[in-house]
């Protein structure tokens, strides 16, 4: 029963993890660094809770979620790949603004500087973190499903295969023909919606928005891209590790054994010894980062 | 020249007018022409920086010219863009792989042409066009093999397999046999050979004019960005070709007389400068890639190193110069170099022309005197900082010395050619106090002229009394310098001969690794 329990709480901290993974691998393969995942997934979980309290519907929340996160994506893409930007400053600046941005909106909207009021979301608020309120939830399936979806998308499909091609090799691409920008484009579009999901999910399951809620998840989601060495299938793995590291940090919270510090560091200590090439050297897609074709 | 519009041949495959490229101030092509029969091999000659890839690369669709009419089947295509110039049967086998390496075989040959079953890749599709062209052509590769794990030779018919998967019936291949051993050249042939007797057309950019006699029907030749001469290959000669791409009369490696050259010092006479005894290396995934090699070179010999690329000759020269760990021994002179740091073994005289200029020799964004001083900046310092004004003085004189164009200390390398950039480095490595020199490729993608003064230089540095190890993929440039001739496959010498033993038939089993001697 505990270790259900543990299964479960790790499944639901998971899902945002393995949204924004997604997002973050086909962002990298198609060569643009997927630093944004944080910013998307803050502006999704705005937008989540901002159209589910306007419409009553968590639907229409999820959709302008998707719509918000490829907003944010679609500044990021044209900054970097039409105006050749370097994507790490114009990175943190989409992260900055969605920072600035849903604060200054949260404050329009909602007359409030630290959280929204509550908003229905899929699940009743009284149903807990079993299993029973995550099976109610679509976007716990969604999170599922994007894994597999993801891999089948980069591996079995004409596009994965050309986001491949131009995250490694653009000028080979561009040679036979393929719209390199417009693969990127499209990539980084997909990882915002993606990583724009994840965060109507983390919204939408604590029925609020509250400022800076993502606390650090997006790069966690980044991490685990690396981690998961740029393959979906290895990336929500690596989700799922980093989310059982919090689970055992939130269960050892209680026990008072270990100083709470020392466990709230296990999730952040654990990404940093995983990055630090304990699984074998990670080499990233030859095109990560390049502003240029050539 | 002749005038190209007045052939009375058929319409030609390809014609380009007058064709004109800038980039920003530099003018690439600046009013070139080519008219290329259908069904023929024509050979596009010139110096590095004489502007033929641009031209190709404006043919293919990846440049548009700046002005210039360009027709293909006598169609007016000026302009078109990369997916016109495929759809209409041209195809451009590039001089640097456009080949994703973590893809496979089959993957690059339909990338952008993909196969598709409903919305899914077809691969099994994708395997089977690989090999029905493989079949075909007689450019055999193994489709599902990831390019990365290919050698060079594999790789490049896969560059072929891509053009003509897209239906290329005029094939442009710039320098194709750069990174090829002779068997292989020959099987390039063959392969070209049979693809024009089935009625294409293929434009061939070489230096090597050798190649250009032995392959071609008519060649054109270019010069500063201009096309200064056409002419059919039957009835010329290297040194025609060859006085028409430099605009005088050039020494042409293939000329040097092997007489010539002082007779090789008896090893035991003398002592050997450089010694290499039991050197083994590993790559970084543990694999052996140079296996228990032993040479030594006297002072005032050349020992030239051929074989096909990817055989071990970049780990055995970087583990002597010190940027690679390995087991054995290395000494220079007496001394023990392996306990020594690369600077300390500069220091004890040993000075290394790197194989890849912008990887290993340059800081392509430090001015042309930075890159002069590079790894010796510790001898032009004026207390803790650097001493600009001799660093300055030194530059000045080795532009004059080896003639580096633009003679201006203060650009970029950048800036410069490929045959200049590389002028930097052998003005660098040969101005320092050195008793044994490392030539890796010192001549790659450099321009006849270039080479010309290059090899002059080694062979000065081997008339000083220093010991030369030359590495070269060019047979022929092995051959012209060399006072001994060792041949490395999968990481071992394998054969090691006098010069006047050595020659393209006697080494080709060897590069190839179908016999053994040493």
């Amino acid at each position: 029963m505990i270790a259900l329990a543990f299964f479960a709480q790790t499944l639901r901290i998971a899902i945002p993890y393995l949204l924004a993974a997604a997002g973050g691998v086909m962002s990298e393969r198609a060569g643009l660094i997927g630093l944004t995942l944080e910013g998307y997934m803050l502006g999704g979980a705005f937008c989540a809770v901002a159209a589910s309290f306007a419409s009553g519907s968590p639907w229409l929340g999820v959709l302008a979620a998707v719509a918000g996160g490829a907003l944010l994506a679609l500044l990021y893409a044209v900054s970097a790949i039409r105006f050749r930007a370097d994507q790490v400053v114009v990175g943190i600046a989409i992260n900055l603004l969605a920072i600035g941005l849903t604060r200054f909106l949260l404050r329009l909207f909602f007359d409030s500087s630290s959280n929204s009021p509550r908003v229905a979301g899929f699940t009743s608020q009284g149903s807990g973190t079993g299993f029973g309120a995550l099976v109610q939830n679509p976007v716990v399936w969604l999170g599922i499903a994007v894994i597999p979806a993801a891999a089948w998308l980069l591996y079995r499909t004409p596009f994965g295969l050309r986001v491949r091609a131009v995250g490694e090799h653009p000028a080979a691409a561009a040679s036979v023909g393929v719209p390199v920008a417009r693969v990127r484009y499209l990539a980084v579009l997909v990882s915002g919606m993606l990583a724009g999901l994840g965060g109507a999910y983390l919204a939408l399951d604590q029925h609020q928005f509250t400022d800076g809620m993502t606390a650090g998840r997006g790069f966690i989601a980044l991490a685990a891209t690396i981690f998961g060495r740029w393959d979906p299938l290895r990336a929500g793995l690596a989700c799922l590790l980093f989310a059982a590291a919090e689970t055992l940090q939130i269960q050892l919270q209680g026990t008072q054994a270990i100083p709470s510090q020392f466990v709230e560091m296990i999730p952040y200590a654990l990404t940093i010894v995983a990055l630090a090439g304990v699984v074998g050297r990670a080499v990233a897609p030859a095109a990560l980062g390049k502003t240029t074709i050539e | 020249m002749a005038d190209p519009s007045a052939s009375t041949a058929p319409t030609p495959a390809i014609r380009l007018r007058d064709i004109v490229k800038s980039f920003g101030p530099v003018q690439a092509n600046r009013g070139a022409e080519l008219e290329v029969a259908r069904g023929e091999i024509h050979a596009l000659v010139g110096e590095n920086g004489a502007g033929k890839s641009t031209l190709m690369r404006v043919l293919a669709g990846m440049y548009a010219p700046n002005s210039g009419q360009m027709a293909v089947n006598g169609r007016d295509v000026t302009g078109w863009s990369t997916a016109d110039a495929i759809a209409a049967g041209v195809g451009m086998v590039h001089q640097h792989f456009m080949l994703v390496p973590t893809l496979t075989v089959a993957e690059n040959v339909v990338l952008g042409s993909e196969l598709t079953r409903g919305p899914v890749l077809d691969r099994a599709a994708a395997e089977r066009a690989v090999r029905e062209l493989s079949e075909r052509t007689g450019l055999v590769v193994p489709p599902h093999a990831l390019v990365r794990e290919l050698s060079v030779g594999q790789a490049q018919r896969v560059e072929i397999l891509k053009t003509l998967y897209r239906g290329a019936k005029i094939l442009v291949l710039d320098e194709p046999t750069a990174v090829l051993s002779p068997p292989e050249v020959q099987e390039l042939w063959t392969v070209l050979r049979a693809l024009r007797d089935q009625g294409d057309t293929i434009v061939l950019i070489t230096h090597k004019l050798d190649e250009v006699i032995d392959i071609s029907e008519t060649i054109t030749v270019m010069r500063a960005g201009r096309t200064v001469a056409r002419m059919p290959t039957a009835g010329t000669t290297p040194q025609a070709i060859a006085r028409a791409m430099v605009g005088r009369d050039v020494a042409l490696a293939l000329d040097a007389d092997y007489a010539g050259v002082p007779a090789v010092q008896q090893l035991g006479a003398v002592p050997a400068l450089l010694e290499v005894r039991e050197l083994s290396v590993s790559s970084a995934a543990g694999h052996p890639v140079v296996r228990n090699v032993e040479f030594s070179i006297a002072p005032g010999e050349i020992l030239g190193i051929a074989g096909v690329e990817g055989n071990g000759q970049t780990e055995l020269i970087e583990a002597i110069a010190g940027l690679r760990a390995a087991t054995g021994t290395i000494a220079l002179g007496g001394r023990d170099l392996m306990p020594l740091d690369v600077r300390r073994r500069g220091d004890a005289g040993l000075s290394h022309i790197p194989e890849d200029r912008h990887e290993r020799a340059l800081v392509l964004d430090y001015s042309v005197a930075e890159n002069l001083v590079l790894g010796q900046q510790h001898r032009f310092t004026r207390g803790a900082a650097l001493d600009t004004g001799r660093i300055l003085a030194h530059a000045r004189a080795l532009i004059t010395h080896y003639d580096i164009r633009p003679p201006d200390a203060a650009l970029p390398a950048r800036a410069l050619s490929g045959g200049n950039q590389q002028k930097i480095v052998v003005a660098r490595e040969m101005s320092r106090d050195f008793k044994v020199l490392l030539a890796a490729q010192p001549t790659r993608g450099v321009d006849v002229g270039a080479i010309e003064f290059i090899h002059a230089r080694l062979r000065e540095a081997r008339d000083q009394g220093k010991a030369v190890l030359l590495v070269s993929a060019d047979l022929a440039e092995v051959l012209a310098l060399s006072d001994r001739v060792a041949v490395m496959y999968g990481g071992r010498i394998v054969a090691l001969l006098p010069r006047s033993d050595a020659s393209p038939e006697t080494l080709g089993p060897y590069m190839t690794g179908a016999e053994r001697a040493a």
